[in-house]
Protein backbone atom coordinates (compact mmCIF):
# COMPACT_ATOMS: atom_id res chain seq x y z
CA UNK A 1 0.00 0.00 0.00
CA UNK A 2 2.99 2.54 1.07
CA UNK A 3 4.92 1.34 -1.99
CA UNK A 4 1.96 2.43 -3.88
CA UNK A 5 1.60 5.71 -3.15
CA UNK A 6 5.56 6.50 -2.94
CA UNK A 7 5.05 5.13 -6.74
CA UNK A 8 1.99 7.26 -7.28
CA UNK A 9 3.44 10.16 -6.09
CA UNK A 10 7.02 10.06 -8.70
CA UNK A 11 4.84 9.34 -11.19
CA UNK A 12 3.15 12.40 -10.36
CA UNK A 13 6.19 14.35 -10.43
CA UNK A 14 7.52 12.56 -13.62
CA UNK A 15 4.60 13.65 -15.83
CA UNK A 16 5.26 17.22 -15.03
CA UNK A 17 9.15 17.45 -14.34
CA UNK A 18 9.94 14.21 -16.87
CA UNK A 19 12.17 12.80 -13.88
CA UNK A 20 12.73 9.35 -15.93
CA UNK A 21 15.83 10.24 -17.92
CA UNK A 22 17.31 11.39 -13.98
CA UNK A 23 16.54 8.20 -12.54
CA UNK A 24 17.75 6.29 -15.80
CA UNK A 25 20.67 8.03 -15.58
CA UNK A 26 21.29 7.49 -11.80
CA UNK A 27 20.07 3.48 -12.40
CA UNK A 28 23.26 3.08 -15.20
CA UNK A 29 25.55 5.26 -13.85
CA UNK A 30 29.43 2.83 -12.69
CA UNK A 31 32.25 3.57 -10.63
CA UNK A 32 35.09 1.24 -12.06
CA UNK A 33 37.21 -0.71 -9.03
CA UNK A 34 40.77 -0.82 -9.27
CA UNK A 35 43.87 -0.41 -7.50
CA UNK A 36 43.56 3.17 -7.07
CA UNK A 37 39.53 3.52 -6.58
CA UNK A 38 40.58 4.72 -3.39
CA UNK A 39 41.25 8.17 -4.18
CA UNK A 40 37.28 8.39 -5.85
CA UNK A 41 36.67 9.23 -2.25
CA UNK A 42 38.10 12.22 -1.16
CA UNK A 43 36.05 14.79 -3.30
CA UNK A 44 33.14 13.16 -2.19
CA UNK A 45 34.43 13.98 1.69
CA UNK A 46 35.50 17.68 0.75
CA UNK A 47 31.91 17.96 -0.80
CA UNK A 48 30.79 16.48 2.58
CA UNK A 49 32.50 18.94 4.89
CA UNK A 50 31.64 21.53 2.37
CA UNK A 51 28.41 21.16 3.59
CA UNK A 52 28.96 20.95 7.20
CA UNK A 53 30.63 24.53 6.54
CA UNK A 54 27.23 25.77 4.97
CA UNK A 55 25.00 24.44 7.64
CA UNK A 56 27.43 25.50 10.62
CA UNK A 57 28.39 28.77 8.82
CA UNK A 58 24.68 29.69 8.42
CA UNK A 59 24.18 28.63 12.64
CA UNK A 60 27.20 31.45 13.14
CA UNK A 61 25.39 33.83 11.47
CA UNK A 62 22.89 33.89 13.89
CA UNK A 63 25.27 35.50 16.66
CA UNK A 64 28.22 36.71 14.53
CA UNK A 65 27.92 40.37 14.23
CA UNK A 66 30.87 42.00 12.38
CA UNK A 67 32.72 44.94 13.19
CA UNK A 68 35.82 46.09 15.20
CA UNK A 69 34.18 46.56 18.64
CA UNK A 70 31.57 43.43 18.21
CA UNK A 71 33.46 40.80 16.26
CA UNK A 72 35.36 39.72 18.52
CA UNK A 73 32.97 39.75 21.65
CA UNK A 74 30.65 38.09 19.62
CA UNK A 75 32.31 34.77 18.93
CA UNK A 76 33.19 34.91 22.45
CA UNK A 77 29.81 35.05 23.44
CA UNK A 78 29.19 32.45 20.60
CA UNK A 79 31.69 30.13 22.89
CA UNK A 80 30.91 31.04 26.24
CA UNK A 81 27.02 31.53 26.38
CA UNK A 82 25.22 30.32 23.55
CA UNK A 83 24.26 26.61 24.25
CA UNK A 84 26.24 24.41 22.04
CA UNK A 85 28.38 27.47 20.73
CA UNK A 86 31.28 26.50 21.30
CA UNK A 87 30.86 22.96 19.32
CA UNK A 88 29.39 24.56 16.04
CA UNK A 89 32.58 27.35 16.09
CA UNK A 90 34.87 24.67 16.83
CA UNK A 91 33.03 22.42 14.56
CA UNK A 92 33.21 25.29 11.85
CA UNK A 93 37.10 26.00 12.04
CA UNK A 94 37.86 22.18 12.30
CA UNK A 95 35.67 21.28 9.47
CA UNK A 96 37.24 24.07 7.08
CA UNK A 97 40.84 22.50 7.78
CA UNK A 98 39.87 19.24 7.42
CA UNK A 99 38.00 20.16 3.99
CA UNK A 100 40.97 21.67 3.13
CA UNK A 101 43.34 18.68 4.04
CA UNK A 102 40.91 16.75 1.96
CA UNK A 103 41.03 18.93 -1.05
CA UNK A 104 44.48 18.74 -1.17
CA UNK A 105 44.44 15.09 -1.23
CA UNK A 106 41.88 14.83 -4.00
CA UNK A 107 43.46 17.37 -6.06
CA UNK A 108 47.12 15.66 -5.63
CA UNK A 109 45.17 12.39 -6.24
CA UNK A 110 43.81 13.97 -9.57
CA UNK A 111 46.93 15.57 -10.75
CA UNK A 112 48.88 12.61 -10.14
CA UNK A 113 46.71 10.06 -11.68
CA UNK A 114 46.15 12.39 -14.60
CA UNK A 115 42.48 12.16 -14.27
CA UNK A 116 42.80 15.85 -15.94
CA UNK A 117 43.48 14.59 -19.42
CA UNK A 118 41.78 15.05 -22.48
CA UNK A 119 38.12 14.83 -22.11
CA UNK A 120 38.14 16.52 -18.68
CA UNK A 121 40.01 19.08 -18.86
CA UNK A 122 37.15 21.15 -17.80
CA UNK A 123 36.78 18.71 -14.37
CA UNK A 124 40.19 20.03 -13.79
CA UNK A 125 39.85 23.95 -14.50
CA UNK A 126 36.07 24.29 -12.19
CA UNK A 127 38.15 21.94 -9.26
CA UNK A 128 41.21 23.98 -9.33
CA UNK A 129 38.72 27.35 -9.54
CA UNK A 130 37.21 25.79 -6.33
CA UNK A 131 40.57 25.56 -4.44
CA UNK A 132 41.32 28.98 -4.95
CA UNK A 133 37.78 30.00 -3.86
CA UNK A 134 38.20 27.37 -0.76
CA UNK A 135 41.32 29.30 -0.52
CA UNK A 136 39.71 32.31 -0.19
CA UNK A 137 37.19 31.28 2.24
CA UNK A 138 40.37 30.29 4.27
CA UNK A 139 41.85 33.26 4.61
CA UNK A 140 38.75 35.52 4.90
CA UNK A 141 36.91 33.34 7.41
CA UNK A 142 40.51 33.18 9.57
CA UNK A 143 40.07 37.49 9.94
CA UNK A 144 36.01 37.24 11.00
CA UNK A 145 36.99 36.65 14.88
CA UNK A 146 39.54 39.78 14.77
CA UNK A 147 41.97 38.07 17.31
CA UNK A 148 45.88 39.15 17.81
CA UNK A 149 47.28 36.36 14.97
CA UNK A 150 44.75 36.82 11.81
CA UNK A 151 45.07 40.39 12.20
CA UNK A 152 48.75 40.54 11.39
CA UNK A 153 47.68 37.10 9.05
CA UNK A 154 45.49 39.56 7.07
CA UNK A 155 47.63 42.68 7.28
CA UNK A 156 50.79 39.84 5.61
CA UNK A 157 48.35 38.46 3.60
CA UNK A 158 46.67 41.46 1.74
CA UNK A 159 50.16 43.31 1.61
CA UNK A 160 50.99 40.35 -0.49
CA UNK A 161 48.65 41.14 -3.01
CA UNK A 162 50.08 44.77 -2.87
CA UNK A 163 53.26 44.12 -3.96
CA UNK A 164 52.18 42.63 -7.35
CA UNK A 165 53.29 44.95 -10.15
CA UNK A 166 50.64 47.29 -11.52
CA UNK A 167 47.65 46.07 -10.24
CA UNK A 168 48.87 46.03 -6.37
CA UNK A 169 47.72 48.97 -4.63
CA UNK A 170 44.71 48.37 -6.19
CA UNK A 171 43.54 45.17 -5.67
CA UNK A 172 45.60 45.29 -2.04
CA UNK A 173 43.08 48.50 -1.36
CA UNK A 174 40.15 46.83 -3.23
CA UNK A 175 40.85 43.86 -0.59
CA UNK A 176 41.35 46.34 2.60
CA UNK A 177 38.03 48.42 1.89
CA UNK A 178 41.33 51.16 2.20
CA UNK A 179 44.75 51.70 2.70
CA UNK A 180 45.07 49.81 6.01
CA UNK A 181 43.66 46.92 7.89
CA UNK A 182 41.23 47.84 10.23
CA UNK A 183 37.43 47.58 11.03
CA UNK A 184 36.41 48.11 6.82
CA UNK A 185 38.30 45.10 6.18
CA UNK A 186 36.57 42.69 8.34
CA UNK A 187 33.21 44.29 6.87
CA UNK A 188 34.76 43.76 3.27
CA UNK A 189 36.05 40.00 4.32
CA UNK A 190 32.61 38.85 6.15
CA UNK A 191 30.62 39.95 2.99
CA UNK A 192 33.25 37.70 0.85
CA UNK A 193 33.10 35.19 3.44
CA UNK A 194 29.35 34.81 3.40
CA UNK A 195 27.64 35.73 -0.14
CA UNK A 196 30.15 36.67 -2.82
CA UNK A 197 32.57 33.73 -2.44
CA UNK A 198 29.25 31.02 -1.29
CA UNK A 199 27.84 32.25 -4.30
CA UNK A 200 30.85 31.62 -6.93
CA UNK A 201 31.26 28.47 -4.85
CA UNK A 202 27.89 26.83 -5.97
CA UNK A 203 27.65 27.76 -9.14
CA UNK A 204 31.35 26.50 -9.65
CA UNK A 205 30.55 23.01 -7.60
CA UNK A 206 27.41 23.31 -9.97
CA UNK A 207 29.62 23.10 -13.00
CA UNK A 208 32.24 20.58 -11.30
CA UNK A 209 29.32 17.78 -10.61
CA UNK A 210 27.63 17.94 -13.34
CA UNK A 211 30.59 17.49 -15.61
CA UNK A 212 31.65 14.67 -13.30
CA UNK A 213 28.29 13.07 -13.85
CA UNK A 214 28.20 13.75 -17.43
CA UNK A 215 31.80 12.22 -17.89
CA UNK A 216 32.33 9.61 -15.25
CA UNK A 217 34.72 8.74 -13.11
CA UNK A 218 38.35 8.44 -14.88
CA UNK A 219 40.32 5.43 -14.99
CA UNK A 220 44.13 5.82 -14.16
CA UNK A 221 46.38 5.18 -17.41
CA UNK A 222 48.25 2.97 -15.77
CA UNK A 223 45.11 0.45 -15.58
CA UNK A 224 42.95 1.27 -18.70
CA UNK A 225 42.47 -1.21 -20.89
CA UNK A 226 42.67 -4.21 -18.07
CA UNK A 227 39.54 -5.99 -17.36
CA UNK A 228 38.25 -4.44 -14.19
CA UNK A 229 35.37 -4.81 -12.14
CA UNK A 230 32.47 -2.16 -11.96
CA UNK A 231 29.69 -1.13 -9.14
CA UNK A 232 26.94 0.18 -9.28
CA UNK A 233 26.63 3.62 -8.06
CA UNK A 234 23.27 3.40 -6.57
CA UNK A 235 23.36 2.22 -4.36
CA UNK A 236 26.31 0.43 -3.74
CA UNK A 237 29.11 3.32 -4.61
CA UNK A 238 26.81 5.85 -2.95
CA UNK A 239 26.39 3.43 0.04
CA UNK A 240 30.71 3.90 -0.25
CA UNK A 241 30.53 7.19 -0.02
CA UNK A 242 28.51 7.83 2.91
CA UNK A 243 30.71 5.17 4.92
CA UNK A 244 33.82 7.82 3.85
CA UNK A 245 31.70 10.51 5.04
CA UNK A 246 30.66 9.06 8.72
CA UNK A 247 34.66 8.12 9.11
CA UNK A 248 35.46 11.91 8.11
CA UNK A 249 32.21 13.24 10.46
CA UNK A 250 33.66 10.74 13.20
CA UNK A 251 36.95 12.40 13.02
CA UNK A 252 35.51 16.12 12.88
CA UNK A 253 33.54 15.14 16.08
CA UNK A 254 36.22 13.89 18.06
CA UNK A 255 38.49 16.51 17.22
CA UNK A 256 35.92 19.66 17.45
CA UNK A 257 34.95 18.21 21.04
CA UNK A 258 38.50 17.28 22.62
CA UNK A 259 40.39 19.95 20.67
CA UNK A 260 38.08 23.25 20.77
CA UNK A 261 39.32 25.94 18.20
CA UNK A 262 40.87 28.37 20.44
CA UNK A 263 39.86 32.13 20.12
CA UNK A 264 43.15 33.93 21.49
CA UNK A 265 43.89 37.00 22.01
CA UNK A 266 41.73 40.29 20.54
CA UNK A 267 43.18 42.06 17.66
CA UNK A 268 45.32 45.38 18.41
CA UNK A 269 46.15 47.27 15.67
CA UNK A 270 48.74 49.27 17.95
CA UNK A 271 50.31 46.23 19.28
CA UNK A 272 53.42 44.61 18.24
CA UNK A 273 53.14 41.73 16.11
CA UNK A 274 53.22 38.60 18.67
CA UNK A 275 56.43 36.39 18.19
CA UNK A 276 55.88 32.79 16.84
CA UNK A 277 53.03 34.77 14.50
CA UNK A 278 51.90 32.16 11.58
CA UNK A 279 49.55 31.99 8.84
CA UNK A 280 47.24 28.99 9.05
CA UNK A 281 49.11 25.82 8.13
CA UNK A 282 48.05 25.41 4.20
CA UNK A 283 49.30 29.70 4.05
CA UNK A 284 52.70 28.29 5.39
CA UNK A 285 54.67 27.36 2.54
CA UNK A 286 53.56 30.52 0.75
CA UNK A 287 54.63 32.37 4.34
CA UNK A 288 58.14 30.30 4.85
CA UNK A 289 59.05 30.58 0.84
CA UNK A 290 58.85 34.65 1.61
CA UNK A 291 60.57 34.41 4.80
CA UNK A 292 63.61 32.91 2.95
CA UNK A 293 63.63 35.09 0.14
CA UNK A 294 66.64 37.43 0.63
CA UNK A 295 65.42 41.51 0.55
CA UNK A 296 66.72 42.24 -3.02
CA UNK A 297 67.36 39.59 -5.84
CA UNK A 298 68.80 41.25 -8.26
CA UNK A 299 67.04 44.52 -9.10
CA UNK A 300 63.93 42.99 -7.72
CA UNK A 301 62.61 43.14 -3.90
CA UNK A 302 62.91 39.42 -3.42
CA UNK A 303 58.86 39.14 -2.50
CA UNK A 304 57.94 40.87 -5.55
CA UNK A 305 59.82 38.19 -7.20
CA UNK A 306 58.58 35.26 -4.79
CA UNK A 307 54.85 36.54 -5.02
CA UNK A 308 54.60 36.98 -8.53
CA UNK A 309 56.46 33.52 -9.17
CA UNK A 310 53.46 32.09 -6.85
CA UNK A 311 51.00 33.80 -9.65
CA UNK A 312 52.86 31.64 -12.22
CA UNK A 313 52.58 28.79 -10.29
CA UNK A 314 48.67 29.29 -9.82
CA UNK A 315 48.30 29.98 -13.53
CA UNK A 316 50.25 27.06 -14.42
CA UNK A 317 48.21 24.73 -11.95
CA UNK A 318 44.47 25.82 -13.70
CA UNK A 319 46.25 25.66 -17.18
CA UNK A 320 47.73 21.90 -16.83
CA UNK A 321 45.64 19.77 -19.01
CA UNK A 322 46.02 22.10 -21.81
CA UNK A 323 49.84 22.10 -20.97
CA UNK A 324 50.45 18.39 -21.21
CA UNK A 325 50.08 17.55 -24.53
CA UNK A 326 51.35 14.17 -23.75
CA UNK A 327 49.00 12.97 -21.08
CA UNK A 328 46.22 14.44 -23.33
CA UNK A 329 47.44 11.86 -26.47
CA UNK A 330 47.00 9.24 -24.29
CA UNK A 331 50.79 8.66 -23.47
CA UNK A 332 53.16 8.86 -20.04
CA UNK A 333 53.75 11.96 -18.87
CA UNK A 334 56.96 11.65 -16.78
CA UNK A 335 57.75 15.33 -16.54
CA UNK A 336 54.19 16.51 -15.55
CA UNK A 337 54.33 13.61 -12.81
CA UNK A 338 58.08 14.95 -11.99
CA UNK A 339 56.19 18.12 -11.14
CA UNK A 340 53.44 17.15 -9.32
CA UNK A 341 55.97 14.82 -7.00
CA UNK A 342 58.55 18.58 -6.72
CA UNK A 343 55.41 20.37 -6.00
CA UNK A 344 53.74 18.10 -3.31
CA UNK A 345 57.83 18.05 -2.06
CA UNK A 346 58.08 21.42 -1.82
CA UNK A 347 55.07 22.28 -0.06
CA UNK A 348 55.78 19.50 2.46
CA UNK A 349 58.80 20.04 3.24
CA UNK A 350 58.39 24.53 3.22
CA UNK A 351 55.28 23.53 5.87
CA UNK A 352 57.28 20.93 8.87
CA UNK A 353 60.26 24.11 8.23
CA UNK A 354 57.42 26.81 8.44
CA UNK A 355 56.40 24.71 11.97
CA UNK A 356 59.93 23.66 13.31
CA UNK A 357 61.05 27.18 12.98
CA UNK B 1 14.23 43.64 -57.35
CA UNK B 2 17.88 44.12 -56.01
CA UNK B 3 17.18 47.55 -55.55
CA UNK B 4 15.09 47.35 -52.00
CA UNK B 5 17.36 45.03 -50.28
CA UNK B 6 20.32 47.56 -49.71
CA UNK B 7 18.16 50.43 -47.69
CA UNK B 8 16.45 47.28 -45.80
CA UNK B 9 19.70 46.43 -44.46
CA UNK B 10 20.96 49.35 -43.90
CA UNK B 11 17.82 50.06 -41.81
CA UNK B 12 18.22 46.73 -40.57
CA UNK B 13 21.69 47.46 -39.40
CA UNK B 14 21.24 50.68 -38.06
CA UNK B 15 18.32 49.49 -35.78
CA UNK B 16 20.97 46.41 -35.00
CA UNK B 17 23.38 49.25 -33.89
CA UNK B 18 20.79 51.18 -31.65
CA UNK B 19 19.61 48.14 -30.02
CA UNK B 20 23.51 47.32 -29.31
CA UNK B 21 24.63 50.46 -28.40
CA UNK B 22 21.48 50.84 -25.99
CA UNK B 23 22.20 47.04 -24.36
CA UNK B 24 25.79 48.42 -23.68
CA UNK B 25 24.97 51.74 -22.44
CA UNK B 26 22.88 50.40 -19.86
CA UNK B 27 25.21 47.76 -19.37
CA UNK B 28 27.92 50.46 -18.66
CA UNK B 29 25.47 52.42 -16.56
CA UNK B 30 25.04 49.72 -14.42
CA UNK B 31 28.52 48.75 -14.28
CA UNK B 32 30.25 51.57 -13.87
CA UNK B 33 28.79 52.72 -10.53
CA UNK B 34 28.95 49.26 -8.97
CA UNK B 35 32.82 49.15 -9.68
CA UNK B 36 33.26 52.72 -8.62
CA UNK B 37 31.52 51.99 -5.44
CA UNK B 38 33.79 48.51 -4.55
CA UNK B 39 36.65 50.95 -4.87
CA UNK B 40 37.40 52.50 -1.43
CA UNK B 41 37.12 56.61 -1.43
CA UNK B 42 40.48 57.96 -0.55
CA UNK B 43 39.90 59.37 3.48
CA UNK B 44 41.73 62.38 4.30
CA UNK B 45 43.80 61.97 6.66
CA UNK B 46 44.20 64.41 9.75
CA UNK B 47 47.55 65.67 9.26
CA UNK B 48 48.76 65.08 12.83
CA UNK B 49 52.41 65.65 12.31
CA UNK B 50 53.38 66.27 16.34
CA UNK B 51 52.35 63.64 18.91
CA UNK B 52 53.08 63.07 22.27
CA UNK B 53 54.40 59.73 22.13
CA UNK B 54 55.54 59.21 25.71
CA UNK B 55 57.09 60.25 28.90
CA UNK B 56 60.87 59.99 29.36
CA UNK B 57 60.25 58.33 33.38
CA UNK B 58 58.12 55.42 32.00
CA UNK B 59 60.83 54.60 29.22
CA UNK B 60 63.65 52.39 30.58
CA UNK B 61 67.00 52.14 28.71
CA UNK B 62 67.34 49.31 25.94
CA UNK B 63 63.49 48.92 25.78
CA UNK B 64 60.75 50.37 23.23
CA UNK B 65 56.78 51.08 23.46
CA UNK B 66 54.56 51.18 20.20
CA UNK B 67 52.70 54.82 20.14
CA UNK B 68 49.62 55.64 18.35
CA UNK B 69 50.90 58.22 15.13
CA UNK B 70 47.78 59.12 13.67
CA UNK B 71 46.02 56.02 12.21
CA UNK B 72 49.35 54.50 12.18
CA UNK B 73 51.98 52.34 14.65
CA UNK B 74 55.25 54.12 15.84
CA UNK B 75 57.87 52.63 18.09
CA UNK B 76 59.81 54.70 20.62
CA UNK B 77 62.86 53.41 21.55
CA UNK B 78 65.24 54.32 24.57
CA UNK B 79 68.81 52.73 23.36
CA UNK B 80 70.86 50.91 26.00
CA UNK B 81 72.87 54.39 25.78
CA UNK B 82 69.98 56.28 26.65
CA UNK B 83 69.36 58.08 23.54
CA UNK B 84 65.63 58.59 22.50
CA UNK B 85 64.88 57.81 18.85
CA UNK B 86 60.94 56.85 17.09
CA UNK B 87 60.48 55.53 14.14
CA UNK B 88 57.72 54.07 12.11
CA UNK B 89 56.79 50.80 13.97
CA UNK B 90 55.33 49.66 10.27
CA UNK B 91 57.70 46.64 8.84
CA UNK B 92 58.96 48.17 5.25
CA UNK B 93 58.61 43.85 4.15
CA UNK B 94 55.55 43.21 4.57
CA UNK B 95 53.60 45.63 6.64
CA UNK B 96 53.33 43.99 10.17
CA UNK B 97 54.32 45.84 13.34
CA UNK B 98 57.86 45.56 14.55
CA UNK B 99 58.91 45.30 18.28
CA UNK B 100 62.36 45.78 20.43
CA UNK B 101 64.33 42.87 21.66
CA UNK B 102 65.75 43.87 24.31
CA UNK B 103 67.95 40.55 24.28
CA UNK B 104 69.14 41.67 20.97
CA UNK B 105 69.20 45.20 20.98
CA UNK B 106 67.87 46.12 18.01
CA UNK B 107 64.63 46.21 16.93
CA UNK B 108 62.89 42.51 15.13
CA UNK B 109 59.73 42.12 13.20
CA UNK B 110 58.15 38.89 14.43
CA UNK B 111 56.62 38.01 11.18
CA UNK B 112 59.04 37.34 8.50
CA UNK B 113 62.25 37.58 11.32
CA UNK B 114 63.38 41.03 9.85
CA UNK B 115 65.70 42.50 11.51
CA UNK B 116 67.10 46.78 12.12
CA UNK B 117 69.30 48.49 13.45
CA UNK B 118 69.33 51.45 16.37
CA UNK B 119 69.37 54.03 13.64
CA UNK B 120 66.23 51.78 11.75
CA UNK B 121 68.50 50.59 9.25
CA UNK B 122 66.91 47.12 7.78
CA UNK B 123 70.56 44.68 8.90
CA UNK B 124 69.05 41.29 7.79
CA UNK B 125 66.07 39.24 6.99
CA UNK B 126 63.90 40.24 3.89
CA UNK B 127 62.83 43.88 4.88
CA UNK B 128 64.63 45.56 1.44
CA UNK B 129 63.95 49.26 2.69
CA UNK B 130 65.00 51.11 6.38
CA UNK B 131 62.21 52.27 9.07
CA UNK B 132 60.80 55.34 8.25
CA UNK B 133 62.94 57.91 11.05
CA UNK B 134 61.04 60.72 12.90
CA UNK B 135 62.10 63.70 14.88
CA UNK B 136 62.04 63.40 18.50
CA UNK B 137 61.51 66.28 21.13
CA UNK B 138 61.69 65.91 24.58
CA UNK B 139 60.04 68.53 26.93
CA UNK B 140 60.18 68.18 30.56
CA UNK B 141 59.03 64.40 30.52
CA UNK B 142 57.20 64.84 27.65
CA UNK B 143 58.57 63.30 24.95
CA UNK B 144 56.86 64.84 21.47
CA UNK B 145 57.39 62.70 17.85
CA UNK B 146 56.72 64.20 14.38
CA UNK B 147 57.81 64.01 11.30
CA UNK B 148 60.73 65.35 9.01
Amino acid sequence: MKLVRVNGIYDWLDDRLGLEPLAAHAREKVVPLHRHSIWYYFGGMTLFLFGVQVLTGILLLLYYRPGEDTAFESVQFIIADVPFGWLIRSIHSWSANLMIATLFIHMFSVYLLKAYRSPRELTWVSGTLMFFIVLGFGFSGYLLPWNKLAFFATKVGTEVTGVVPVVGHFSARLLRGGDYVNGATLTRFYGLHISILPLAAFGVLFVHLLLIQRMGMSVPRSVEGQQMKTVKFVPNFALRDLMGWLVILALLATLATLFPWELGEKADPFASAPAGIKPEWFFIFMFQTLKFLPAKIGPVDGEVLGVVAFGVAALFWLLVPFLDRKSARGEKSPVFTLIGVIALLYITVMTVIGYLT
Amino acid sequence: MEQPIRPVKARRRFVNFLLGTSIGGTLISVLYPVLRFLIPPEVVESAQSNVLAGRVSELRPNSGVIFKFGSQPGILIKTPAGEIRAFSATCAHLQCTVQYRDDLHHVWCACHNGHYDLNGKNISGPPPRPLEQYAVNVRGDEIFVSKG
